[in-house]
């Protein structure tokens, strides 16, 4: 079985074909700065159509998370994270924190995190996070 | 709403509960309808109104033989049965309809006749939370806690207690799933579902169902049992991912809903007799107490340690049990609606003695929605 991925919409197409590019993308309102995630077409804050797309630091810090113990053979055979990264630019993800052991004493709240993309397929890799270095 | 303007004259459950491999969803549907229309002394065709979640209210009204002028599909999630009261009281007062019936039945252990969890790989969960892991309640429900438990100093020994003191209030309700006292060890040792929840800090997975019918208070007196008044509701969403909550430390939907319910039942903290909080796991009655107003911020772990929610405590909460150890179909706001009206009505297992105010919390998904209903009975 395998794990469940994404079929990108034409409002979070950008997204996707930046994971491939090995770039964070994020939106940002061009009226009010306001960053969000995740995509769409205008900004949740303000409701302006007049928004970009720009490529965020993909640094950031791990702000909660479970380990997984359920079986999900999807997943791998080992409990893993799920966490939630809180971005530099302010908005938050869930994602897996990955290059770490898989326990509470090595995921500690707040610890520095920075992404690395993990190819699934050739449309699709997923943007994890591992301890950032240095 | 207008306080006291509508009243719960039927409410009931199953006729069993826990296991129930012969009925199906729609038969759990009807069969907690139907005990609710003789508790109330009606039958289908008295009932001009519907309102579920789960089935679809054309489903339920063709089935029961009822032909409505209001239908009220509002889903949710388990929060739906709070929202169904709360446009069931503005439809009567607006005249839409006279006699509501609101139902839930769900077949969540046997699958009887259940619908399968569908899979949107499109939709915004299907693409930024399910492709980590993200799938079920445990996975999902659970990743704000640790943040929480940072900022207040909330222990594992803190959640373990909030599964061990309802325990001991489902130890006086026959019908409870699980009656057998735990200690707070207990929970700890329990399996590791996914760090830091133990199997005991989750919910049950059972089938059941429950059924309310809703009318005006002025003809509330002319039925059998004694009529519930609704003094007071609130309803808000928030999000459908988890990882999106404003605040990990708060639900803003319980906020929002709980702040609309006390505002238009026009009562205080301290007039709360009876509390049920939505318990489909351990946090969830810290985060409810703190998010309602009834303790500040971060202190919900004390006060439930302190045994302010348990038997004898100046708060009893979740009396029936809870989610947790009582029972929980998937859809639990039903069965706490039913403990509040019991014990409105006088006729609780765990009768918390005198009371007059019940506030019951409802939630939706994984902090997704939450509706507040608050009753009391006195006309």
């Amino acid at each position: 079985m395998a794990r469940m991925l994404p079929e990108p919409t034409p409002e979070t197409r950008h997204f996707w074909e930046g994971c491939k590019d090995g770039e964070l993308r994020l939106q940002r309102c061009t009226e009010c700065t306001h960053s969000y995630f995740p995509p769409r077409p205008f900004c949740p804050k303000c409701g302006s159509r007049d928004v970009e797309v720009y490529a965020a630091s993909g640094k950031g810090f791990l702000y909660s998370y479970v380990i997984n113990h359920r079986p999900r053979p999807d997943m791998g055979t080992e409990p893993h994270s799920i966490a939630v990264v809180e971005l530099d630019e302010g908005p938050r993800l869930m994602t897996n924190i990955v290059g770490c052991p898989q326990t509470p004493e090595a995921l500690q709240l707040d610890m520095k995190v920075q992404v690395k993309f993990e190819k699934q397929t050739d449309d699709i890799s997923l943007p994890l996070f591992e301890p950032a270095k240095g | 709403m207008k306080p006291k303007s509508v009243a719960v004259v039927g409410a009931a459950e199953t006729t069993k509960m826990g296991k129930i491999p012969d009925v199906s969803v729609l038969g759990l549907h009807a069969d907690a309808a139907l005990n609710a229309m003789k508790d109330a002394g009606l039958k289908p065709s008295d009932i001009d109104g519907v309102a579920t979640a789960g089935v679809s209210p054309v489903e339920l009204a063709q089935y029961l033989g009822i032909t409505p002028t209001y239908a009220d599909g509002t889903s949710v999630g388990g929060c739906s049965f709070m929202l169904h009261v709360r446009h069931a009281a503005a439809a009567i007062n607006a005249g839409l309809a006279k006699t509501i019936l609101i139902t839930h039945g769900e077949s969540g252990r046997s699958r009887v006749g259940a619908g399968g969890f569908g899979r949107n790989a499109t939709s915004l969960m299907g693409q930024f939370e399910m492709p980590y892991g993200v799938t079920s309640p445990p996975t999902m429900f659970t990743i704000p806690v640790l943040r929480y438990m940072k900022t207040y100093g909330v222990t594992e020994e803190d959640l373990a207690t909030v599964s061990v003191i309802q325990r001991e209030w489902a130890a006086l309700n026959p019908r409870a799933s699980f009656k057998d006292p735990i200690t707070v060890d207990d929970v700890l040792n329990s399996p590791m579902i996914a760090w830091p929840f133990r199997m005991l800090m989750c919910c049950l997975v059972t089938d059941g169902g429950g059924a309310l019918i809703i009318t005006s208070a002025d003809r509330a007196k002319d039925f059998p049992n004694k009529p519930v008044y609704v003094l007071g509701t609130g309803e808000s969403v928030e999000t459908p991912m988890v990882s999106q909550m404003e605040d990990f430390n708060s639900s803003k939907a319980f906020r929002v809903s709980g702040k609309k319910a006390f505002e238009e039942a026009g009562i205080k903290h301290a007039d709360v007799d009876h509390l049920m909080i939505y318990d489909a796991f351990a946090h969830l009655p810290l985060y409810g107490l703190e998010d309602l107003g009834f303790v500040k911020p971060g202190e919900a772990k004390d006060f439930v340690r302190e045994r302010n929610t348990a038997i004898g405590g100046k708060l009893p909460m979740n009396t029936n049990g809870g989610g947790l150890s009582y029972m929980h179909s998937g859809m639990y706001g039903m069965y706490a609606l039913m403990e509040s009206v019991r014990q409105m009505r006088g006729t609780a297992a765990a009768q918390v003695d005198g009371a007059k105010i019940s506030v019951c919390q409802g939630v939706g998904g994984m902090f997704a929605a939450a509706g507040t209903v608050i009753f009391g009975n006195e006309a």
